[in-house]
């Protein structure tokens, strides 16, 4: 097991935003993880970055807790985020913040193989690579972000909300290029609104509501569950 | 009454009010300037030698501007016509003539110890009565005019005339500095006198002048290969490091050509360049806004005074410490400075922004307390501070010399530059630039947040440090006086100046907030009003800064498209 939550919890202040979750990530699999606005999605992904410390449970990378480890000896490990609304380095150029993905590795002949690759995966970057990130378009934006995280060659590419305020076309090729990514051999954890189309590609899901996993079983399940139809479209 | 015609008044009494409040407001500034005695004070520095002032040089320049403003176009104001600016210096013009006369018939002196007959025979450029009002109202209006029709030049053409005119009145202004070191060799003495007189500079001169300059500025539009685009000017590298040459070598050679003043006042740069340059790793690529920088400064200078010392605070005096020579006593200030600056990142280091600015205030004030403190005298002297602090010496040569010194802190600055520049383009200089720009991702992107952070404390503490220490050997003694609050404000101003982030801004900043105030001494304290005005204009006028690094000025440039210009802009 890659990633293994087990009954997690944490709060800011009093308020609890994630109660008792347990998430398991096997190895070259697409889960997702899906709920209405403020479930305490981002939430768990920030505490399995290590970027906000949990209450209680355990989060464990390899077996290994991970409660002792600093944001950048996670990423280290190999568990990447892509954050939320993108996040990109705005004044850093698109070349700039593709490399800046890759900081924690040293192998720089790969690096750079790495870099055209992304430029392959992601062709409209390759035409603006040397353009300021910050003037980018939303889409575009969201490229930089996903080829960023790829570029740490991470072997859990976290991505929450990839397909916020793109264009319905736009959202089908992020989803196409997850699919891409994970067939290439990374294992994802995909935080979603759109949560018809993630729980298409996920190999499992998860349904979180105020704080916790009210549902789990096979992506394709889920999507058909009338409980998940009930809530996302009635 | 057609609609058209109620557009045509409400248009016409618009450009009506704006040339009345413009010209009004220009007469307001003029006449608080004069009323406060810094246009007497601007009278006594010639400009062009007999023939025009600074005072009067700032007059018309008000003029100038408020004809310009009135031609820019604004929310209110889509389609500015050009008579509001002749309207415009009209009303200033007879505003200012009427407060003349004021001035001359009744006696004002009282309340204001500024408004005398000179200030307005200054204002009505000497002639007596009604003729010197007539010639005033003129002149205010063929300024404005002027400044009008400057603004409705292309773009181009104005890039072109302001450094000319920029250069005229630079080389007047500072007539003093520049004859001293034009009298300092032989060549120059021989062309010299076709520009300055023994008064300042000749009409002449200024001509000669406005024209070398207006060819310099129109050099790049020459050179410029036909069929190449604007990007191409910077793929040149001798090109882009051109003015920074220019830069060193007027550095090296001014010292000694214009004698220990001079050197004293580039010294007084040079420390506060190797400053910039450590502030600005710690703001310009981490992020860290830092206002008790001055604090690392004075450990580098109060270390060098204890280790070498000849006074009964010395180290050497009370342990079996030896008594250490400069060139050992710096590498250890050096040492020290980068402690300070990793005690004081500790506390600091989860407190962003705002709270940043006061924490770090806070720490720097609490380092001069210390130092000034009864509790830390035995050791660091308190208020009375060390003194006897020793020149650096190699070999027989003494470092004794203002100008000698000022090539100290000159090798000491190229090789902190050097430093700074590997810095910016290290792994280290990349995890300060992404953490400035988001925090939360750079740790995300696996960056040691605990580490890069402090690391930038300590380095921009070891430029400070380095700094103190050559400061500490150029006034022989070292006060926590010396050491305020204004001295980290001062660092943090020239660096937002010249351009966050870039070296060549450093200098250039440090060139005009330090040595500007320096050069306008005789204007006592209303230098700290050019200060303040200098760093106004740059920042609405250039808020990027006077010399902006690479990475912000590209923040415009637009994706290269097709194969050409792909090719043009790789560097
Ligand atoms: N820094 C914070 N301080 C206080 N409360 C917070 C903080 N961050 C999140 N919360 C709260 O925690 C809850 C969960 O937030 P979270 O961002 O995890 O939701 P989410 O599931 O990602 O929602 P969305 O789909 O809208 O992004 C919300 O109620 C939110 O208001
Ligand atoms: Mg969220």
């Amino acid at each position: 097991m890659i990633l293994e939550i087990e009954n997690m919890s944490l709060a800011y202040g009093n308020i609890e935003a994630v109660r008792g979750v347990s998430i398991k990530i096997v190895d070259g699999g697409i889960v997702a993880l899906v709920g209405a606005n403020g479930a305490g999605k981002s939430s768990t992904l920030n505490a399995i970055s290590g970027l906000i410390p949990i209450k209680n449970g355990s989060i464990r990378i390899d077996g290994q807790s991970s409660a002792a480890l600093k944001p950048h000896e996670i990423t280290r490990r190999g568990i990447v985020q892509v954050p939320e609304g993108r996040r990109i380095f705005g004044r850093l150029s698109v070349e700039e913040n593709l490399l800046m993905g890759a900081f924690s590795r040293t192998d720089h002949a790969a690096i750079a193989e790495d870099r055209d690759h992304m430029f392959e995966l992601f062709p409209r970057l390759k035409e603006r690579r040397r353009q300021v990130a910050g003037t980018l378009s939303g889409g575009e934006q969201q490229m930089v972000a996903t080829a960023r995280g790829l570029m740490a060659r991470p072997r859990v590419l976290l991505m929450d909300e990839p397909s916020m305020g793109l264009a319905p076309l736009v959202v089908e090729q992020v989803f196409d290029t997850i699919q891409a990514i994970n067939a290439a051999g990374t294992t994802v954890l995909l935080v979603e609104q759109n949560a018809l189309m993630a729980l298409e590609i996920a190999h499992h899901a998860y349904v979180m509501e105020h704080g916790e996993i009210v549902l789990e079983g096979p992506g394709a399940e889920l999507a058909v569950d009338e409980r998940v139809v009930s809530i996302y479209l009635g | 009454m057609s609609v058209q015609q109620d557009d045509l008044d409400g248009r016409l009494s618009r450009h009506l009010r704006r040339g009345i409040v413009t010209g009004a407001g220009a007469a307001l500034i003029a006449i608080y300037l004069g009323s406060v005695g810094l246009l007497a004070m601007m009278n006594a520095r010639p400009v062009v030698a007999n023939v025009l002032t600074l005072a009067q040089t700032a007059l018309l320049a008000i003029a100038f501007l408020v004809g310009l403003l009135s031609q820019r176009t604004s929310a209110k104001d889509r389609s500015p016509v050009f008579w509001t600016a002749p309207l415009a210096g009209l009303v200033a013009g007879l505003l200012a003539a009427g407060f003349a006369s004021l001035i001359l018939s009744i006696n004002l002196r009282s309340i204001f110890i500024a408004l005398t007959p000179p200030l307005a025979r200054l204002l009505t450029f000497g002639q007596p009565g009604i003729s010197g009002a007539g010639l005033l109202v003129a002149g205010s209006v063929v300024a404005a005019s002027a400044g009008a029709l400057y603004q409705r030049l292309p773009h181009k053409v104005r890039r072109l005339i302001f450094p000319a005119a920029l250069a005229v009145l630079l080389c007047g202004m500072f007539q003093e500095f520049i004859q001293v070191i034009l009298q300092s060799n032989a060549l120059f003495r021989w062309f010299a006198p076709w520009f300055y007189g023994w008064d300042g500079l000749t009409a002449r001169g200024g001509l000669t002048i406005f024209a070398i300059a207006l060819a310099f500025a129109a050099l790049p539009f020459l050179v410029r290969r036909p069929g190449g685009f604007a990007g191409s000017a910077g793929s040149h590298p001798w090109r882009r490091s051109a003015p920074a040459l220019l830069v060193l070598l007027l550095l090296l050679l001014v010292p000694i050509a214009g004698g220990p003043y001079i050197a004293q006042v580039f010294l007084l740069i040079g420390l506060y360049v190797l400053m910039g340059m450590g502030l600005n790793l710690e703001l310009g690529l981490a992020g860290l806004l830092d206002l008790g920088f001055v604090a690392f400064f004075a450990t580098g200078a109060y270390i060098t005074a204890i280790l070498t010392a000849d006074s009964p605070l010395a180290l050497a005096h009370y342990t079996a410490v030896p008594s250490f020579p400069f060139w050992a006593a710096m590498p250890l200030a050096v040492l020290g400075a980068v402690l300070m600056g990793i005690l004081f990142g500790i506390p600091v280091l989860g407190v962003k922004g705002d709270y940043l600015a006061v924490a770090t205030l806070g720490l720097g004030e609490i380092v001069r307390i210390v130092v000034q403190s009864d509790a830390a005298a035995p050791i660091l002297g308190g208020a009375q501070g060390i003194l006897q602090i020793p020149k650096p010496q190699i070999g027989g040569f003494q470092f004794g010399s203002a100008v000698s010194l000022f090539y100290l802190t000159l090798a000491a600055a190229i090789f902190a530059a050097y430093c700074a520049w590997r810095l910016e383009r290290s792994r280290l200089g990349r995890a300060w630039i992404a953490l400035r720009e988001d925090e939360d991702v750079a740790q995300a992107m696996g960056i040691n947040l605990v580490q890069s952070k402090l690391l930038a404390y300590a380095f921009g503490a070891a430029f400070a440090g380095l700094a103190g220490s050559i400061f500490a050997v150029m006034v022989n003694s070292v006060f926590p006086s010396s050491f305020q609050l204004l001295m980290s404000i001062n660092v943090l101003a020239l660096i937002v100046v010249g351009g966050l982030g870039s070296l060549s801004g450093v200098v250039l900043g440090a060139l005009v907030l330090i040595g500007l105030p320096e050069a306008l001494r005789e204007f006592g304290e209303f230098r700290y009003l050019f200060y303040g005005l200098a760093l106004i204009l740059t920042m609405r006028l250039m808020p990027e800064g006077l010399w902006p690094a690479g990475r912000r000025r590209r923040r415009i440039v637009v994706p290269a498209t097709g194969a050409r210009s792909a090719q043009a802009a790789r560097p």
